[in-house]
């Protein structure tokens, strides 16, 4: 049973933008202040509203790439898509100081926190990083004992959000692997080339089977990505999945 | 509040008379699942209605196919904000399950079940009188592994997560029992119209 505590309602309220930054050439974060906010756990994500002056609104749900902690704040890391309605307005318009309309914590299968346990396996396409970031940073400060490998597929070397935070855990942390392949860009050193594949996995689980592994991402990555892991073995039971459909960001 | 500087992309006026609130139109089928695409083995697919806990019909695929199909070509809803119209589907009636069965509804309640250990809950009511099938074909085909085939429940009047895929069974209960996202904090009945996404809304 993984389903979290979820409050009996969730409420719209406002969230004050404390800070932006360009995580990569299409991706930036945002630092949200929500008025109101008692925690999430890693893997959750917001539902954000936006409401034009006659009153149309859109809405659109993005995961926290922050973990839990007492700081009353949520990162969000949004890439930007070409043909999108929200994310090019958070590219493009969205500001310090700005306030934003969302509701959750939201999520109660694709997270994970220290009673469930590890090792654990992620595997991420792109900005599917940004959940299994949060679940990431979690396990660092809560149980940097359990075995973490982390499998990250990005375009090019500057695509991979999150890249110094990620070589710096790696360097430092003796239970966090991590395995880089990139899709449009030669191999650099100590980094893979190409989509994952069947070599890529064997790597990754070359420590012993994870007890859980979580993989996020583009439809077609997660479907690619979950078959090879089961394809090594893995059961069925222990892999959970979260897939960004519609890219309509 | 007005979000400053957001103007958005509206749909057009046939379009946003057909969008429930807080979703946007969609021409691809994105694909929504807690886990991996099982592979269901047609050799040992079944399709079984139970009352309670005891079993009152139950048809392989073979058995399944003889059912009477139909068309039904509908909008679809998902509650992570994507809509996609006139989707067409082929499949057997509730309807037409429950008079081979040779049965009525015997409770007001039913958990839909899946070969992954799937569940869903959804008023019978709301499955009845031309209301809900069991999808075998989207688009004239088969349907995709990824989509819920070789068989999913659809109920495109509400959320599409009530549309278990790789449905195996429909399960009469005396209470409302919420399934897998039910008791993950989303909601009980699912209404698109009413934007009933979570708990309590």
């Amino acid at each position: 049973m993984d389903g979290s505590a979820q409050p009996k309602r969730l409420l719209w309220q406002e969230a004050v933008i404390e800070a932006v930054h360009a995580e990569t050439p299409t991706v930036k974060s945002f630092r949200l202040r929500p008025d109101s906010w008692s925690g999430f756990t890693a893997g959750q994500h917001v539902d954000i509203r936006l409401t034009a002056p006659d009153g149309y609104q859109a809405q659109r749900s993005y995961s926290i790439g922050s973990a839990p902690d007492q700081s009353g704040t949520i990162e969000l890391a949004i890439e930007a898509l070409p043909d999108g309605e929200v994310s090019p307005f958070f590219h493009d318009v969205v500001e310090v100081g700005d306030r934003i309309e969302l509701r959750g914590p939201i999520g109660g299968h694709f997270i994970w926190d220290r009673p469930l346990g590890g090792p654990i396996l992620l595997v991420a396409g792109g900005s599917g990083l940004v959940p299994l970031m949060s679940i990431l940073r979690h396990r660092a400060s809560v149980a940097p004992d359990i075995p973490a490998v982390v499998v990250v597929s990005a375009r090019r070397y500057d695509d991979l959000i999150w890249r110094d935070e990620l070589l710096r855990r790696a360097k430092d942390d003796p239970n966090f692997r991590l395995i880089v392949t990139l899709t449009r860009e030669q191999a650099r050193e100590g980094l893979h080339f190409g989509r994952i594949g069947t070599a890529l996995l064997a790597d990754a689980l070359a420590g012993g089977p994870p007890a859980l592994t979580y993989i996020c991402g583009s439809t077609p990555f997660v479907e690619a990505a979950a078959d090879l892991v089961l394809a090594a073995g893995v059961p069925f039971e222990s892999v959970r999945t979260e897939r960004y459909g519609g890219a309509k960001g | 509040m007005a979000t400053r500087g957001f103007f958005g992309k509206r749909p057009s006026e046939g379009e946003s008379d057909r969008l429930p609130p807080g979703q946007y139109l969609t021409e691809d089928f994105p694909v929504l699942s807690a886990g991996p695409t099982p592979r269901v083995d047609m050799e040992k697919w079944s399709f079984t209605l139970k009352d309670g806990v005891k079993p009152v019909a139950r048809w392989t695929w073979d058995e399944f196919a003889k059912l009477p199909h139909v068309k039904l070509t509908r909008d679809i809803h998902c509650v992570t904000k994507w809509s996609k119209f006139n989707t067409a589907w082929s499949g057997v009636m509730i309807d037409d399950i429950l008079a081979e069965a040779g049965i009525e509804p015997p409770t007001a309640f039913t958990l839909a079940h899946s070969f992954d250990g799937y569940t869903t809950n959804v008023p019978t009511a709301d499955l009845v009188n031309g209301k809900a099938m069991i999808a075998t074909a989207y688009d004239g085909k088969p349907i995709t592994p990824d989509h819920g085939g070789p068989a999913r429940l659809l109920v495109p009047h509400l959320y599409f997560w009530k549309s278990a895929k790789w449905v195996n069974g429909l399960q009469f209960t005396k209470r409302d029992e919420g399934g897998f996202w039910e008791l993950r904090g989303y909601n009980m009945y699912g209404d698109p119209w009413r934007e009933q996404r979570f708990t309590g809304d």
